[in-house]
């Protein structure tokens, strides 16, 4: 059964009017391939044309939860299999659109397809679940772009394996992990080969860049701080009751600290990624409460904050390491805790 | 030096009263392994069992994996560890190609793997393509864990020698010969090829993270050179179960594969100069200084490129970047081999650490990938702990025996050695 | 408070108080108690004046 694909266009590929009509409210034109539509489906192999949706940029910019409405509200009475927005070339405005629209279809199980110049900055916002053609940054370039979006919906229609560098899309950047012919020593020796032979190569791990982050203002007076402890070194009270994992966590766990001065005796790590006896003998070591305390009792700190928090640092994707952060940290400064003493293994 | 190794292929194994092998059928004496393991008055019991590929079996908790072999005419087992100190790297091994001993039962730690015999899970280790003879230690009660740990460790070296015993008498399938001379006379031979060396990388980081060269323990020594001959020929031996899926099991080192291709290669392409291995260490210092030594002894010994290979994730994702970097600026090529910690979806970091100059990567899998396994027939082992290994998690075994667990808690799965054939793609 | 103290810059951590080792950021269990708990003490209390202290850049408290 052939496909069903819906488009999105803005007012100018739609053909209602220039930025005169870019307030234009979305419409659904249903059976009809629309402007650069006619040249996706018409590369796109054996699918249906549901219709095209019509929307001015700035209708959309001002008015996004309407708009993303009219768009989830199509989608449920047409059924597409597939939605393709586009494409926005550098245009950020209708990049934006794209993306939301590409969003909305996500959500409602629809492939979201689209096409757009690496610098779009609607891009981010959509290109981790959506196929988006890898296009130049002016409209004069359609004709090159219209055949990559096309040659995307086609072979989803159908089913079959995309890859960024075959089918010129932007990289979702999902990392899949597969078995191959050869093994791992066997490529490496021809990599090497092909370096020392100034031949080409491809990595297969491009190496990652990090990011910066603002520094917090510094404690006023720490005389009257509230300091609070956290851990990524798996440090759990005894017998592990919440079974934070080894490695690779998928939580993380708070315990009330308040009634202890050390962490000796009732704690101890799970973390399976360091040798675990010294901190067995005394968590301290890791995590240093019975410091805290001393400094809390000496009145160089204000307070120890009652919760800790830990999880487990080995093996555990940096996207859990974020969310974690994030959650913890909104707890604490919740709290109204000035400090964080944060302690890896 | 000039090695020469005598394979003996295994088809099958089966149990009888003495050791042998015979039309590629292996006959292990198994009350005759068990009464020489027991010898050890540390072991309360010891259980043995056969797993063979294709069987609707799973092997759990794995601590390590030896491959049994007879070393002719000279030490036999692994000098400096199981027998009075050799050179090795010279002379004749005969080898049961095919079998392997796998060591099982509840340790310290929470790293041990899973290994399954068919199905999804087989895909993702070598050895469910070998007939496994799983040696189950029972330690008596009291052991402190370091204690715990080597006993556990030396009876799998053990048992590989006692069953290694059936090679002795017997003709070899397949005769293979490794031989490589000084440097002078290799360099003297192929004048014009690249010199290579290969930087195996160590966990080298305390209780279940250690290697040892010869019984010495890698984290007390610099980095050293040392002739592949001597890793092949059971010279090396794992301590460590850093997480299943790239720890480098005693069967891996004296099967290297990085060794082999590259032995493979040398007088034709390149002029294989060497290892050395690179430990890595716990403290900052430590990394350093490890890292400048190893970049130093390659600069020294005149490599023109070098192949690296990390064993474990995390902060060794350092030492690795830190080497790459301090080779790439001496004017040394590189290529360098990891897996990653993608997340369960692949979109996160693969690494913890970065440099732009490690430009020649090849990824050996992302261990955060999970998998999910089909109840067993049988279990060898306890299921239950797959729930405490690194890549499980409380919940990860189902009441009906099925498993859900990342790749990180299967033996050999990403393969930093790139012993196995996983791999990652950008989509 | 880490060891490997390159990680931490990577990752963008702004107040770097290096530790010991891997397995005992905050001990050294090589040292005599009374040497350990001083040792401690010190980084800890290091430690917390970092916190108090501005910095407009990843920073070092050694």
């Amino acid at each position: 059964m052939a496909k069903r694909v819906i488009f999105y266009l803005n007012q100018f590929f739609g053909g209602i009017g220039g930025e005169d009509k870019a307030d234009f409210a979305p419409e659904f034109r249903a059976g009809e391939a629309v402007g650069p539509a006619v040249g996706i489906a018409g590369g796109a192999g054996d699918i249906e044309v549901v219709g095209t949706i019509i929307c001015g940029d700035n209708f959309y910019g001002q008015n996004e939860d309407e708009a993303r409405e009219f768009i989830a509200q199509t989608i449920k009475e047409q059924n597409p299999d597939i939605l393709v927005a586009g494409p926005a070339f550098n245009a950020g405005r209708y990049g934006f659109a794209c993306a939301g629209a590409c969003q909305v279809a996500n959500e409602n199980g629809v492939i979201p397809v689209s096409g757009m110049y690496v610098e779009n900055p609607g891009l981010e916002h959509c290109r981790a679940f959506s196929w988006v053609a890898a296009t130049s940054d002016a409209a004069a370039k359609m004709r090159k772009a219209l055949p990559l979006m096309a040659n995307l919906v086609k072979k989803l229609a159908a089913g079959e394996e995309v890859t960024p560098e075959g089918d010129s899309y932007h990289a979702q950047g999902r990392r899949e992990c597969i078995l191959v012919e050869e093994r791992g020593s066997t490529r490496a020796v021809k990599m090497l080969l092909a370096r020392l032979n100034d031949e080409e190569f491809e990595t297969e791990l491009p190496m990652p860049t990090f990011d910066e982050v603002e520094p917090a203002p510094a404690i006023k007076d720490l005389s009257k701080a509230t300091i609070a402890l956290v851990t990524t070194g798996g440090v759990v009270p005894n017998g592990n009751p919440d079974r934070l994992q080894s490695a690779s966590a998928q939580q993380w766990n708070k315990y009330d600290i308040s009634q202890l001065d050390e962490l000796k005796g009732e704690y101890y790590t799970v973390h399976g990624g360091f040798d675990p006896v010294y901190c067995n003998e005394k968590a301290d070591r890791v995590v240093p409460l019975d410091m805290l305390r001393r400094l809390e009792k000496e009145g160089k700190i204000g307070k120890v904050h009652e919760i800790f928090y830990t999880t487990t640092g080995t093996g555990t994707a940096v996207a859990n390491s974020e969310k974690f952060g994030i959650e913890i940290g909104k707890e604490i400064a919740d709290a109204g805790v000035d400090g964080v003493l944060l302690t890896s293994t | 030096m000039r090695l020469e190794q005598e394979l003996l292929y295994v088809k099958d194994v089966v149990a009888g009263d003495a050791m042998k092998i015979e039309g590629g059928v292996l006959t292990v004496d198994v009350d005759g392994l068990r009464q020489c393991l027991l010898e050890d008055d540390k072991i309360k019991d010891v259980q043995i069992d056969f797993a063979k590929p294709g069987e609707r079996v799973r092997i759990v908790p794995v601590k390590d994996v030896i491959e049994p072999r007879y070393r002719v005419d000279r030490q036999n087992g692994f000098p400096g560890v199981t027998t009075k100190y050799e050179e090795c790297g010279n002379g004749v091994t005969k080898i049961l190609k095919g079998a392997a001993i796998v060591t099982i039962g509840d340790m310290v730690g929470f790293q041990e793997g899973v290994i399954d015999m068919w199905g999804e899970g087989a895909g993702w280790t070598p050895f469910s393509k070998t007939c496994n003879i799983t040696v189950n230690i029972t330690p008596v009660d009291g052991l402190d864990p370091h204690t715990h740990e080597r006993v556990v460790r030396l009876a799998g070296l053990k048992a590989s020698t006692f069953v290694g015993l059936a090679a002795k008498d017997a003709e070899a399938d397949e005769v293979n010969i490794y031989e490589i001379g000084s440097m002078k006379e290799e360099t003297a031979k192929y004048p014009d090829l690249p010199k290579v060396a290969y930087v195996e990388m160590t966990i080298s980081q305390g209780l279940l993270h250690d290697g040892f060269l010869y019984g010495v323990d890698l984290k007390e020594i610099v980095p050293t050179w040392f002739h592949p001959n001597e890793e092949i020929d059971n010279a090396v031996i794992s301590g460590n179960c850093v997480a299943a899926c790239d720890k480098i099991t005693t069967y891996q080192h004296q099967n290297n594969a990085l060794i082999h291709d590259l032995y493979a290669q040398h007088g034709k392409t390149i002029n294989y100069i060497g290892n050395i291995f690179s430990p890595e260490l716990t403290t900052l210092d430590g990394k350093f200084r490890n890292c400048d030594y190893t970049a130093k002894l390659c600069e020294q010994i005149g490599a023109d490129g070098v192949i690296v290979s990390e064993e474990g994730y995390g902060n060794p994702d350092s030492d690795l970047v830190m080497i790459c970097k301090r080779l790439e600026n001496r004017g040394i090529k590189t290529a360098l081999v990891t897996d990653e910690c993608s997340g369960w979806d692949g979109t996160s970091q693969p690494l913890t650490d970065t440099a732009a100059e490690a430009v020649a990567v090849v990824s050996s899998g992302n261990v955060s990938k999970v998998i999910e396994l089909e109840p067993a027939d049988r279990v060898i082992g306890t299921l239950k702990a797959a729930q405490t290994l690194a890549g499980g998690w409380d919940g990860c075994v189902a009441e009906d025996g099925s498993l859900k667990v990342e790749l990180n808690a299967v033996i050999g799965a990403t393969s930093e050695i790139g012993f196995h054939n996983a791999s990652v793609k950008l989509y | 408070m880490a060891t490997i103290t390159t990680i931490s810059q990577s990752v963008g951590a702004n107040r770097i108080v290096p530790t010991v080792a891997i397995p005992y950021p905050v001990g050294n269990p090589t040292l005599s108690e009374a040497d350990e708990e001083a040792m401690r003490y010190e980084m800890v209390e290091r430690a917390c004046n970092a916190l108090a202290t501005e910095v407009t850049e990843s920073t070092q408290f050694e």
